[in-house]
């Protein structure tokens, strides 16, 4: 990507600066490039109930992967004289698997998520503010902080922001390596120095978040998205979509797996699955057939081939059954094996949940075993029932978080499109000829009933 | 209250409730672990599932957790809807992933609450084939064993630890299937409060280790309602015994006192009734030979010298019954009945009951002093003195949790939301000791100094809470400190005032009065909590009889003879003085230890613990509570003469020819006829003709085995149970064991049991409202009433010249009966001598070092501990300790360097 390309069919609001072989631009190019533009058109002729009527009218949904309006999450804050502190929080913590997005905006354009954050803190009339960063990502701490300093110098930052007597204070705070950091609810705990555990919503963070203050988690591309809305206004943003999808905006979109090329692209949000896999991403590597794909994460449902053609949005990806989450697809060629890919997926989901509730604790390693046995194939009759008895046990509404039923997702569709896979990593049980000498099932592991049964079966004949 | 809507029926509920607590206080079963009364909701074992509809006409519903829910008016929901019951059996079929099975090895078997939950769900066979997590286990000290491999992650033993009770040393390791908890390397458990993760615990992780030692399970134990006689409070214990042996102490709710929680020296502290060196038979002593007597002979040796025409002096005892103490005022007649205590503790205690019964203020049960929204603690660490009230203390503190959730509308049962809500606000704790206590770290302010500029302080709170009051010269910092004070408790809805006997100054309880009298005038609901010294040190001075000092006094000057009841007057007069003043005398100890005092008699008569008796204790708050008899040593060993002390004297009376009382009842009629300031006693518990469905009162479960065969080693013949004439109670495990086919009295229940539930959490069926009173009220009589006026105690301060005593009251130790167990004893400190830093400069005394100490007649060895927070001039000894003699607090003491 260059830097300003432009390109004839859609706008790049979010990557239009970006140029990765020229590294990112310092304070004095992003100003060159109209960058504070939207911070002084705030804080000098704006009040914040202003940009968050912009950011409403606009139907900016969180990027983070669950698509909430990021205006109604706004609008539940206490505004008003006596409603602080109030923080607002940056979500980093970019851990979803095949998901690279907030990487490049950090590492490639630090100073549009600086600017952004101050924008929605004054929006939210929050006065400090937080990046919880992926520990792993040196490189985007080394820049962030690097133009948390130039703005600070500026005065973009710090006490009486552009002469004003609004103040914004702004830290990056990097995590010790918990996907489950990524829950904004945790990822508060662990920003205040305690277990990672998600929190009991009600009190919505909104109400009792950080230090039991009332708190906004935004992602880091839905941030970025708030200097371009306060700088071009809402109809500006809805049109961005040119029509693919009755949501606004652009989407970081991207492809990983054994395709021709893996990268991440900002394209009009809808753009359709197909557009991202075969004309951004190259197609399928080695001409192999595509068996399945993920839209969006470990924890969304694998679609099919003929799911290619919806618009990647939301609503349009949630209706055939999965959900768009990051954006950013992962694709499974027709010889690599689905059990391997899920079981991959499913020791992630056991290894990163938090040991908080019981399903997701104990349900996942059971999850991993069998997929395990199964891949192994030394599957048991009653595996596939089990496997998907956990889908329903570790469902929505049965844990505490969205982890365990995110980490169902996959194996719960991998269940229902290729369930031939699952029962092909059954252990054969051989049937002894007439004749053959035998010797009764070993007691304990793996003796089954269903072994028993299909014994019984023989004796019988 | 609120309407709920489940299984199509109406039920009333109080609507501030969760689902879970509103159901089970219907009688109705969920299954649950996470989740306890005393600790709320969080929501993680995901056991309590049931499925919630929204209206009459939903037919779908979904599945919410019924401790996350609110039972609001108009809520419908099904517990048996099948999808429901699914996921509850799931539940325990996830969590059996890495239980271990090892029911049959396990000390939580019979009386665990994972048992009784998989059996309500269900859950029967396992579909798991593959390897269970294991874990290392710890060594936590010589209360709690530790076994992680059984644990369900239930996250109940830290939220208990850490939230509840303010430990640092237990936590939760480790993420996903691998949590671990326990502490970061091996080592002692630091909380005084750690046994209670024996019950908090659903499972088999931490077991108490005691009864481990001679472990029997629960069904095979029996119990009794009986009442712990490690200090004041009074706490509700139920002891489980088999073979004449105490084997565990578990806790017995009362929700006005300990309800779900006992202190580590009231669990632990039994190992006194299984002692190989009690007395158990009758001894007389010739030619300075203990030669043993039967029963017979015994009373008549006493007969014969109580009736040989001697004066007679009777020594009563604060750790005795009210019974004991009364029957022995009836032999030796009330002009010759002395309280067996020191002047000063006489003194001490009688200050308190005066503030207590004729003050205005009412002495705070354990949940009013949780309730309290400000605390002003003056002098006393209760940790050492009245354990219970410094873990109460702590959720005063935490009362702000519930206060500022409710600003955010959320549920104070939220438990997790309400910690994040309230970060580490607490409620105003102010503690004015002369000494660091552990509460400080949860204080508003900690203040340290001398006992007397303690008093100035309070002095100076009351005067600024009343202008009319006298005050005391302070100067500007102190002022300050104490128009803080006085502010902050003026603006409490539920203001408190904490002080005690332990500083061993009038003055200082004097001046705590006064500012709860004070306190009194502007907020109406003002209460006030006093420690005092032993379990019955109120009941002793209820009698009024002149104290130890007085009876030895007139021993000196006579040839009389001395009953000294339950009581080791070395702990409370010097060697000395008790050397002369009995010297001419004839002692006959009734006692249930081995003490220097039964050393010295010519007649010792083996008593009672309260695991073999019956009787009446005073708790700090005036509370009459009835203990009864766990069991009968005489039905193992039939040459065993333990009787209750009271018996023992009826039946010296009646070989006397005076009026002998048939049993318990007779002694307590006896008493309230004889001493109106005792009347209310008999009103403590039923008495011995009640019966429920026309039966006596199992103290065993149904399931006890082998009663039938306990002597079989002795005799082949089975002996009768023992019958009990003195309670409604059985010793055996024929009778009522039912909980809910009537209203059960309180003081009636022996052990938590019901249909289904085996664990502690068996007390469900017991309550009115899960995590309240009992269906039948909470036991005990208050035996006297706040009644009087606010006249305000002159809180004189005592003058002081050089190093005076202070002493400091160890939660291990200074109790003299817990002091004997063994497990007690590994975590009793070293006797120590505590000098303030600049005082040991002066005298060039060093951390550690041996120093001498006089104090009177005893010239003491003893390691230093130069301390910081001791005020200059107070010598702090540690009460109780071994190597440590009686103290007299304020005497005078003489430090120097070396031994």
């Amino acid at each position: 990507m260059s830097r300003a390309a432009k390109d004839a069919n859609y706008q790049k609001p979010l990557t239009r600066l970006i140029d990765v072989a020229a590294g990112p631009l310092d304070l004095a190019g992003y100003e060159a490039e109209g960058g504070y533009t939207a911070l002084k058109t705030a804080v000098k002729t704006l009040q914040p109930q202003d940009i968050q009527g912009k950011v409403k009218d606009a139907n900016l949904r969180g990027r983070g992967g669950a698509g909430f309006p990021t205006g109604i999450k706004w609008s539940l804050i206490p505004m008003g004289p006596n409603s602080g502190p109030k923080y607002l929080v940056c979500n980093a913590d970019e851990m979803e698997p095949g998901t690279f997005k907030d990487r490049l905006l950090m590492e490639q354009a630090p100073h549009q998520l600086v600017e952004a954050m101050a924008v929605a803190a004054y929006a939210i009339g929050a006065n400090l503010g937080y990046i919880f960063l992926r520990g792993e990502y040196v490189l985007c701490a080394e820049r962030l902080n690097k133009a948390i300093a130039e703005a600070k110098a500026k005065n973009y930052l710090g006490k009486n922001i552009l002469g004003g007597d609004w103040g914004f204070d702004l830290y990056v705070h990097t995590g010790a390596g918990r996907y489950i950091c990524g829950e904004e609810t945790a990822l508060i705990n662990s920003l205040e120095g305690r277990r990672a555990n998600p929190r009991a919503k009600p009190p919505f963070p909104q109400i009792a978040g950080l230090w039991g203050r009332p708190t906004i988690v935004n992602n880091v591309e839905t941030l970025c998205n708030i200097p371009h809305i306060v700088n071009n206004g809402a109809d500006w943003f809805k049109a961005l979509s040119q029509g693919k999808s009755k949501d606004g905006g652009t989407k970081l979109y991207g492809c990983s797996g054994l395709s021709n090329k893996r990268g991440v692209w900002e394209l009009p949000i809808g753009t359709s699955a197909r557009e991202i896999l075969e004309v951004h991403a190259g197609g399928m590597k080695g001409g192999k057939k595509l068996k399945a794909w993920l839209p969006g994460g470990a924890s969304t449902d694998f679609l099919l081939p003929e799911h290619l053609d919806l618009a990647m949005d939301f609503d349009t990806i949630s209706k055939a059954g999965s959900r768009m989450g990051t954006g950013l697809i992962t694709v499974v060629n027709e010889v690599q094996s689905i059990v391997s890919a899920v079981r991959n997926l499913e020791e992630f989901m056991a290894r990163e949940s938090c040991g908080w509730c019981t399903p997701c604790r104990d349900g996942l390693p059971w999850t991993v075993k069998i997929m395990r046995a199964i891949e192994a194939g030394e599957g048991q009759p009653s595996d596939i029932n089990t496997l998907s008895k956990l889908t329903r046990w570790l469902g929505p509404g049965r844990t505490f978080c969205a982890h365990a039923p995110g980490a169902m997702e996959p194996l719960q569709s991998a269940l229902k499109y290729f369930r031939e896979e699952f029962e092909a990593g059954m252990a054969v049980v051989k049937m002894p000829e007439s004749g053959d000498v035998c010797a009764l099932p070993e007691h304990g592991v793996g003796a089954k009933a269903d072994y028993a049964k299909e014994r019984m079966k023989w004796v019988n004949q | 209250m609120a309407k709920i809507h489940v299984e199509g029926k109406v039920h009333e509920v109080n609507g501030a409730d969760n689902l879970l607590q509103a159901c089970l206080s219907l009688g109705l079963d969920i299954s649950y672990f996470c989740w306890h009364p005393a600790l709320g909701s969080v929501g993680s074992c995901r056991q309590c599932a049931v499925k919630q509809y929204k209206d009459a006409d939903d037919k779908n519903g979904r599945i919410v957790m019924s401790c996350m829910t609110p039972a609001s008016d108009g809520t419908y929901i099904s517990i048996a809807d099948e999808e429901a019951k699914e996921f509850r059996e799931a539940m325990v079929a996830l969590l059996m992933t890495n239980h271990p099975h090892d029911c049959p090895v396990c000390e939580e078997g019979g009386h665990c609450h994972l048992q009784d939950m998989t059996v309500m769900t269900g859950h029967h066979s396992r579909d798991y084939r593959f390897t269970k997590r294991t874990h290392n286990n710890q060594y936590l000290g010589p209360f709690i064993g530790h076994e992680m491999n059984r644990c369900i992650s239930c996250y109940r033993c830290v939220r208990y630890y850490k939230d509840y009770a303010g430990g640092k040393d237990l936590g939760v390791f480790g993420s996903a299937s691998r949590v671990y908890f326990g502490r970061a390397e091996d080592g002692v458990l630091e909380s005084e409060f750690s046994g209670n993760l024996t019950e908090v615990c659903p499972t088999g992780v931490f077991t108490d280790k005691t009864h481990s030692e001679h472990y029997t399970r629960k069904w095979d134990m029996q119990f009794a309602p009986a009442i712990c006689t490690g200090c004041a409070v009074g706490c509700n214990i139920s002891p489980g015994e088999r073979y004449g042996e105490v084997r565990r102490i578990e806790n017995r709710y009362h929700s006005e006192l300990n309800g779900y929680f006992l202190c580590d020296r009231g669990r632990f502290g039994y190992g006194h009734v299984n002692s190989e060196d009690r007395p158990r038979h009758a001894l007389i002593k010739r030619e300075g030979q203990w030669i043993a007597l039967n029963k017979t002979d015994a009373i008549a040796q006493a007969a014969a010298v109580l009736g040989g025409h001697k004066p007679l002096i009777g020594i009563g005892s604060p750790r005795a019954s009210l019974e004991a103490n009364f029957a022995l005022r009836a032999l030796v007649g009330a002009e010759n009945f002395y309280a067996g205590v020191s002047a000063q503790d006489a003194g001490l205690t009688a200050l308190c009951l005066k503030v207590l019964r004729d003050g205005p203020v009412p002495a705070a049960t354990i949940k009013r002093i949780e309730k309290a929204d400000a605390v002003f603690v003056l002098g006393e660490d209760t940790l050492g003195t009245a354990a219970r009230v410094a873990l109460a203390l702590r959720q005063a503190a935490r009362g702000k949790l519930a206060t500022m959730s409710a600003e955010k509308r959320v549920p104070e049962w939220q438990a997790n939301s309400a910690n994040d809500i309230a970060q580490h606000a607490l409620n105003p704790i102010f503690i004015a000791t002369p000494v660091a206590t552990k509460l400080d770290e949860i204080a508003a302010v900690a203040h340290r100094a001398s006992v007397n500029d303690l008093v100035s302080l309070a002095q100076a709170v009351t005067h600024a809470l009343d202008g009319n009051a006298p005050t005391a010269k302070v100067n500007a910092d102190t002022a300050a400190l104490a128009q803080r004070i006085a502010d902050t408790l003026r603006a409490a809805k539920n203001p408190l005032v904490v002080s005690g006997t332990g500083c061993g100054s009038v003055a200082l309880i004097e001046a705590a009065a006064n500012v709860a009298f004070a306190l009194k005038k502007v907020v109406e609901t003002t209460a006030i909590s006093l420690a005092i010294p032993e379990a019955n040190s109120f009941g002793l001075a209820l009698f009024n009889a002149p104290a130890l000092d007085a009876a030895l006094a007139k021993a000196a000057q006579t040839q009389s003879v001395v009953l000294v009841l339950e009581n080791d007057l070395s702990r409370r007069a010097t060697a000395t003085l008790l050397d002369e003043s009995l010297a001419k005398c004839t002692v006959i100890a009734l006692d249930h230890q081995q003490t220097a005092t039964t050393a010295t008699a010519a007649l010792l008569l083996p008593a009672a613990s309260f695991a073999e008796g019956d009787g009446t204790f005073v708790n700090f708050e005036g509370r009459a509570q009835r203990s009864f008899q766990n069991f009968d040593p005489a039905y193992y060993d039939r040459h065993v003469a333990t009787q209750e002390s009271w018996r023992w004297i009826s039946e010296v009376r009646l070989a006397l020819g005076q009026p002998a009382w048939a049993n318990l009842d007779a002694v307590i009629a006896d008493a309230e006829a004889t001493l109106p300031v005792l009347k209310g006693i008999a009103a403590a518990a039923p008495d011995a003709s009640f019966r429920l469905q026309g039966a006596k009162l199992a103290r065993a479960p149904q399931r006890q085995s082998g009663r039938t065969a306990m002597r079989a080693n002795v005799f082949v013949h089975e002996p009768r149970a023992t019958q009990d004439a003195d309670s409604a109670l059985a010793f055996s495990m024929e009778g009522v064991n039912s909980t809910h086919a009537v209203t059960r009295p309180a003081a009636l229940i022996p052990f938590a049991w019901s249909p289904g539930w085996n664990s502690p959490s068996a007390w469900n069926k017991f309550q009115a409202e899960v995590g309240g009173a009992m269906k039948g009220g909470d036991s005990g009589v208050h035996l006297f009433k706040h009644n009087g006026a606010a006249e305000y105690f002159p809180a004189k301060l005592e003058a002081v010249d050089g190093l005076t005593v202070l002493p400091i009251h160890s939660h291990f130790g200074s109790e003299e009966l817990s002091a004997k167990a063994k497990p007690i004893q590994e975590r009793i400190p070293q006797a120590y001598v505590a000098i303030n830093v600049a005082d040991a400069q002066r005298l060039g005394i060093e951390h550690q070092s041996l120093t001498r100490v006089e104090l009177g007649e005893y010239v003491l060895s003893l390691p230093a501990k130069v301390r910081v927070d001791l005020p200059a001039g107070s010598i702090g000894l540690p009460v109780g300790l071994a190597g440590i003699p009686p103290l007299t607090a304020g005497a005078s003491v003489r430090i120097s360097k070396g031994a």
